[in-house]
């Protein structure tokens, strides 16, 4: 079992959550893991990105080598494509789908959806609107990962105690409400996984 | 599981260091700050806290291991052209405690202004030098650095590159060891460099070059894999390790590889391979140095390829597939990047201080020609970009006051330097007493948002201390204004910008507003404070 796993989004949004949650659970579930991070600019509003590796077998490489990523988990519409030539032909794209504009030449958002959906397998999810629906918005990260949970190759209930482990110091409503998100999340996952068998 | 940094600053923990000194610097500030919130260096009372630059750190560090102590001094790869006179020199003097010195590379320029390789400075300083594969071999090469610095009274210089430094896996922690009681040196004269002790003491160096490379020879970092396809024999140096193996998912390298990983060179591991192999390929990360050395300037010898033949990119770090096409494996077309995709280069945060006085400054400068703008490292450096496209230069720490003193001594003036807090005391001060020595026609603005925010929000040297600087350098006390960022203030900070840039004489203005994120920060942390009260 290995996933390669890019982790995307823009400066300041908090990707590194997402990668702390299958950290941990890597290594409950006894995997190997390695993961490169961004570090450095203190600045906000740069692309930015995380090389997170899991894998039963000991991980030679820190980076990712191209075409082989298994999965682009990015919090960013634009940034889940910035990393396309590291997918792999049969990887996943999982996304939110809310832009973040602080450029002046950001893409019109129909043909950003093109692209994502041009991926054969993609999930692209309004998880900024979800949360605030919600009432949690700043679990937005957390629903997709919970879109990204049936093809982490690790065991829902693992995932779970990972975010109750990594919210443990801010006690049981943060905890809930990130669960709660990433139900959500795994949800609609697999609601699409089931009407892309049955059409 | 620990960074690459993390691992270092662990294992240093453990070798025994009484202190530790650095100045940040992508990507090795992760080291310091580690030890500094570390309870096992807290409960050993190891000395840490931010230097004013590399310099007075590695001198520092030299300071501990004269009175026999462990020390580890880290800093990023151009941090050591700064560290570099008391660097080369302590080769010299040589170690009594354990001395070890941390460079971080960053090839392809993660966020830096070269790639330039430290393993350069090692050979220059004729010192051992360890560059790590992994965190682990991270952790385990500080305990072994130590030793080795000890047994042969030597400082040990260890290279590591952005992708070990920030990168995490899981590293296993063995070692804890009592730090050293105050000693001496036994040769009281060892670091008297007259040049009387300095010969003898360089003599010594030369002669025990021997002994490094011996050491390098039996070194378990040093591994020779014999292959049976001999057609073609691999040299690797450190990460670069990773990505031959990342190449051969079973591992079934059929090729004779040498993983060097501790320097000087092992020469009769290299021979071995050379003799064995019809051809060499030589991965490192960096320049092109083992390459070079086996190559020799006349490349008479059997095929060397790597870096300087195009089999590699001569320039960039390595990667798993750029190993792969070196390899001869075809890796198939994979999706470009889409079209639509933009640029998102960082910017100035939303409410940071640097963006008002950015404005303000290219608001006075309307009246003068352009390119008069002399700026430095740091947070501000993107005031290069649009929208405020406000400054000419930015070439190394403390370079804004100095590029601009020369400008105006060639005639080219007002000249206006731009600098921050940290980067001011860190190399901008001595430059502001030649300016003012001289009389140069510039005019400084000192950007102190109260800390180091490039590199994340270290504690700044200049804090508290940037007028009484200036003047004590001899800037004339009218010629020295605190201003406040922020367009409510905006006539009168114009006034005194005009006013300054056109005086024929030094002058310094010091835009004071916190930078938002160390702000954001400190609130945060009172009121996690709070909490904690609350719940007691
Ligand atoms: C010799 C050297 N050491 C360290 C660095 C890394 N570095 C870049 S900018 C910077 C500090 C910037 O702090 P400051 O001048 O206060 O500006 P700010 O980022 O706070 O605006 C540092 C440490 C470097 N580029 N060169
Ligand atoms: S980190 Fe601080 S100094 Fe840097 S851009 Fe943001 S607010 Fe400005």
């Amino acid at each position: 079992m290995k996933r390669d796993i890019i982790l995307s989004g823009v400066g300041g949004q908090g990707i590194l959550s997402i990668a702390n949650v299958i950290g941990l659970a890597a290594i409950e579930a006894g995997l190997h893991i390695k993961q490169a991070e961004v570090h450095g600019m203190s600045q906000r509003g740069g692309d930015v990105q995380s090389n997170l590796r899991i894998s039963d077998r000991e991980i030679a490489s820190d980076l990712i080598p191209k075409g082989q990523c298994d999965m682009i988990l990015s919090v960013e519409p634009m940034e889940s494509l910035r990393y396309l030539p590291m997918l792999a032909p049969e990887g996943w794209l999982i996304t939110n789908n809310k832009p973040f504009v602080n450029i002046p030449d950001y893409p019109e958002m129909e043909d950003v959806m093109k692209e994502i959906e041009s991926i054969p397998n993609n999930i692209a999810i309004d998880a900024d609107r979800l949360a605030k629906e919600m009432g949690s918005a700043r679990s937005a990260n957390m629903i997709v990962l919970g879109a990204a949970s049936p093809y982490l190759g690790i065991e829902i209930k693992v995932l779970e105690n990972a975010i109750k482990k990594l919210f443990k110091s801010k006690g049981e409503n943060v905890i809930n409400l990130n669960l709660k998100a990433f139900g959500m999340g795994k949800h609609i996952a697999e609601k699409k996984a089931d009407e892309t068998v049955s059409s | 599981m620990l960074l690459g940094d993390e691992a270092i600053a662990q294992g240093a923990i453990d070798a025994g260091i009484s202190g530790a000194y650095a100045y940040p610097g992508t990507p090795s500030t992760e080291i310091m700050e580690y030890i500094m919130n570390s309870n096992d260096a807290k409960d050993k009372h190891i000395r840490t806290g931010w230097s004013a630059n590399e310099k007075t750190a590695m001198e520092a560090a030299l300071g501990m291991s004269y009175a026999g102590k462990r020390v580890l001094v880290s800093m990023k790869h151009v941090g050591l052209n700064v560290a570099a006179d008391a660097f080369i020199n302590s080769a010299i003097t040589g170690a009594n405690g354990g001395l070890v010195i941390l460079a971080a590379d960053d090839p392809s320029m993660h966020s830096s202004q070269n790639e330039q390789d430290s393993r350069f400075y090692g050979r220059f300083a004729m010192i051992p030098i360890l560059e790590p594969s992994s965190q682990q071999e991270a952790y385990d090469m500080m305990i072994y650095a130590f030793d080795i610095s000890e047994k042969f009274e030597i400082p040990v210089l260890i290279r590591i590159a952005t992708r070990l430094a920030h990168s995490r896996a899981g590293v296993e922690q063995h070692t804890s060891r009592e730090q050293n009681e105050i000693r001496l040196p036994s040769e009281p004269k060892q670091f008297i460099l007259l040049p009387a002790n300095a010969r003898r003491r360089y003599k010594l160096l030369l002669r025990n070059q021997a002994m490094f490379e011996e050491a390098s020879e039996k070194s378990s970092f040093n591994v020779y894999f014999d292959g049976s396809d001999k057609s073609l024999g691999i040299i690797t140096c450190g990460i670069a390790y990773n990505y031959l193996l990342e190449n051969f998912p079973d591992r079934d390298i059929p090729n004779p590889i040498l993983k060097i990983d501790q320097y000087p060179i092992p020469r009769n591991l290299v021979e071995k391979i050379y003799y064995s192999c019809d051809e060499l390929l030589i991965l490192e990360d960096g320049y092109p140095l083992v390459e070079e050395l086996l190559k020799g300037f006349l490349a008479t010898g059997k095929k060397i390829k790597g870096r300087l033949d195009g089999t590699l990119p001569r320039d960039g770090e390595l990667t798993p597939n750029i190993v792969g096409k070196a390899l001869g494996k075809e890796f198939e077309e994979t999706r470009p990047i889409p079209e639509i995709v933009k640029g998102r280069p960082p910017q100035l945060c939303k409410g940071c201080p640097h963006i008002y006085t950015y404005e303000a400054l290219n608001d006075s400068l309307l009246e003068y020609t352009r390119g008069r703008v002399f700026s430095d490292i740091g947070c501000y450096t993107l005031g290069a970009l649009e929208p405020f496209e406000a400054i000419n230069t930015c070439v190394d720490m403390g370079a804004s006051i100095t590029m601009a003193k020369g400008a105006a001594d060639a005639g080219f003036t007002p000249a206006v330097s731009v600098i921050g807090d940290s980067t001011f005391t860190h190399s901008g001060m001595t430059g502001l007493l030649d300016a003012v020595n001289d009389n140069s026609s510039i005019t400084v603005f000192i950007l102190d948002n109260a800390t180091t925010a490039m590199t994340g929000g270290q504690k700044s040297s200049a804090y508290g201390k940037i007028e009484d600087i200036c003047m004590a350098l001899g800037v004339g006390k009218d010629h020295i204004h605190v201003i406040d960022p922020l367009p409510k203030h905006h006539d009168v900070n114009m006034e005194i910008f005009k006013k300054e840039i056109a005086y024929e004489g030094v002058s310094v203005i010091i835009p004071r507003r916190e930078c938002i994120q160390t702000v954001a920060r400190r609130l945060k942390m009172a009121k996690k404070i709070k909490e904690v009260h609350a719940t007691k």
